[in-house]
């Protein structure tokens, strides 16, 4: 007898009765399925977390100078943008520093109103041209300031938009302007979104230069970098040398936390509830598989005796009967993780996020439910293999 | 030439307080081409003769050489394959699987021994043709008539070529008619130089055979 042949024997006897093998491969399908779910929804939901960090914090890397530097921290030189753009990895770099205006308030330029208040203490700082793309901020209306304005001096200001607020201001096509103490600075754009440094959004942001002229800003206060996915680490280890080559130690680094540590932890969680679950009704399964093999081994005494009486030996018997159990398992164990990679997807596909499997996950799981199959068929078919084909051909009709 | 069957005293004891004496020094030859019926009544040793015959059972006692092969020293193994390779079983209820269409249920015939998958249709297909059942290849045994559904198992003890047929009661599950007609068959058969052995209770199926012997209380008697 050789494989095709049990083969076909196999699968001829499990098709046998359709409806009591569907049955049958249904707790298989269950326990395959749920770990499938399981495994590739965890993953998928491990995946998520880490790539909410990716959308801000894990590309964020910010330079400042240590504590260590000196009481002044004028370590940052001024063409840092530069300086930090040229490293690859790099998609967007710029300097922020605040700007000390020695308690000048600042007040829009028309309205006179008594009753009032028209000069605000707000929040004054300094920013590169690059720094709007390195907070990721959107400009509502009019637009950011350049190098240009930067290297002129030029008297022009960006608004944050809760300061516009303050200030009267919603639109910059009539060239409004505000009062730093005494000094007009033409309102050029309101910044009126940020994804980081939400502290952009209540100040008067100047360019650099002209902070450095009007105010007398001695160095930038912090590097704002924005790197490609993944490349943070990297970033984080060159910008100093990047920014000050003979004394990188004078600044620190802030870097996004490793995020593979974040992405075990939740794994975990959710991966132990519910491969219990999934072991429990795999267990389930496999004594289903049994409880049937062994009823249709006690239906099939005369079968057996045919075939002892057509020459079948007790091992050809056994590997029928190992052979039918094994091949439920297998049907249960494909229908069980296409049922759970279906269910990944729709949960992925609910909550907008990407599926993510193991590769490994498709290949191993009809193996897992063959394995299932092959040992719920133990018992049964050592029964099958024991009966002596004389009793087998009386009993059976 | 070999004889198919021969029995030299042989007995068959079953165990127990007391011990049975199913089989008690039974002695008979077969020779090839013969159609011997073995008569007798419920509970004489019949079924136990046919058991040891078809290597099914071990007999206690005695020996029996089947094709010249002594039986007595083969292990488990070897007796399968003996039965696989010599002797084909007709039984009373039939043993046909439902679910099989006759010519799977012939071919299951061939199963188990050594023979290539390749054929092995045509070769059932021929075993069909040569019980008059070529028109009836892939019916359901649920639809064949119980004479037909005898003839498809004749056909799968037919297929592996065996030295000797072993009916055990074959007509006893048929009427006349149906009855009738496969002991035709077995002429037929018998004619084409097969070598049977029928089991029955029955005086009138027993008369067809060319030699008859009837057992009674385990013993064997030769019919002249």
């Amino acid at each position: 007898m050789n494989v095709r042949d049990l083969a076909a024997e196999a699968v001829a006897g499990v098709l046998a009765r359709p409806g009591r093998a569907t049955l049958t491969i249904l707790g298989t399908v269950l326990g395959i399925g749920s770990l499938v779910a399981t495994l590739g929804i965890s993953k998928t939901a491990g995946n998520q977390i880490v790539g909410r960090f990716d959308e801000l914090a894990a590309t964020e890397v910010t330079v400042e100078p240590s504590e260590s530097s000196g009481a002044a921290g004028q370590v940052i030189p001024w063409d840092a943008e530069d300086r930090v753009g040229r490293l690859n990895g790099v998609t967007a770099a710029g300097t922020l520093a605040d700007v000390d205006v020695a308690g000048s308030l600042v007040s829009s330029v028309p309205v006179v109103d008594p009753a009032a208040q028209t000069a605000h203490a707000l929040p004054v700082r300094a920013a590169s041209p690059g720094l709007l793309a390195a907070v990721r901020g959107r400009i509502g209306s009019g637009r950011w300031f350049d190098g240009g304005h930067s290297d002129r001096a030029d008297r022009v200001a960006v608004l944050g938009r809760a300061a516009a607020e303050r200030l009267g201001i919603s639109r910059v096509d009539h060239q409004p302007a505000v009062f730093v103490g005494d000094r007009l600075y033409v309102v050029i754009g309101i910044v009126v979104a940020v994804g980081r440094r939400p502290e952009l959004l209540d100040a008067v942001v100047l360019p650099e230069g002209t902070a450095r002229v009007d105010w007398g800003l001695a160095a930038p206060g912090v590097v704002q970098i924005e790197t490609a996915i993944g490349a943070a680490s990297l970033i984080a280890s060159q910008a100093p040398l990047a920014l000050v080559p003979n004394q990188p130690g004078l600044l620190s680094v802030s870097k996004p936390a490793e995020p593979r540590r974040a992405r075990e932890g939740a794994e975990r969680d959710v991966e132990s509830l519910f491969a219990v679950l999934g072991g429990v009704s795999l267990l389930v399964g496999a004594i289903g598989i049994a409880n049937v093999t062994l009823v249709s081994v006690l239906e099939r005494v005369g079968e057996i005796g045919l075939r002892r009486a057509l020459g079948a030996r007790r091992r050809h018997i056994a590997a029928q009967f190992l052979a039918e159990s094994t091949a439920m398992g297998v049907l249960g164990g494909v229908l069980g993780t296409s049922a759970g990679i279906v269910v990944v997807v729709g949960v992925a596909a609910s909550r907008s996020w990407t599926p993510v499997l193991d590769p490994l996950i498709p290949l191993l799981a009809p193996a897992a439910g063959a394995a299932v199959g092959l040992a719920a068929g133990v018992y049964p078919s050592l029964r099958a293999a024991a009966l002596e084909p004389v009793e087998a051909l009386r009993a059976g009709t | 030439m070999t004889a198919v069957v021969e029995l030299r005293d042989v007995s068959r004891v079953y165990p127990g307080t007391p011990p049975v004496e199913a089989l008690v020094d039974v002695s008979l030859v077969v020779e090839p081409g013969d159609y011997v019926s073995i008569v007798g009544p419920s509970g004489s040793g019949k079924s136990t003769l046919l058991h040891v015959l078809g290597c099914l059972d071990r007999h206690s006692a005695g020996t029996y050489l089947l094709d010249g092969v002594d039986v007595a020293g083969l292990g488990d193994a070897a007796r399968t394959r003996l039965r696989a390779e010599r002797i084909g079983f007709v039984f009373q209820a039939f043993h046909l699987l439902g679910r099989r269409t006759a010519i799977e249920n012939v071919m299951l015939g061939e199963l188990y021994r050594r023979r290539p998958r390749a054929g092995r249709r045509e070769r059932a297909a021929a075993a069909l043709a040569r019980v008059g059942l070529g028109h009836r290849v892939d019916f359901l045994p649920t639809r064949l008539s119980g004479g037909e559904r005898q003839r498809v198992a004749v056909a799968r003890a037919l297929i592996g070529d065996p030295s000797l047929l072993l009916c055990d009661e074959p007509t006893g599950a048929l009427d006349s008619a149906n009855t009738a007609a496969i002991l035709e068959l077995f002429e037929d058969l018998r004619d084409g130089g097969l070598t049977l052995v029928v089991i029955t209770h029955d005086d009138d199926v027993s008369r067809r055979a060319s030699r008859q012997v009837r057992i009674a209380d385990g013993r064997l008697h030769e019919l002249v």
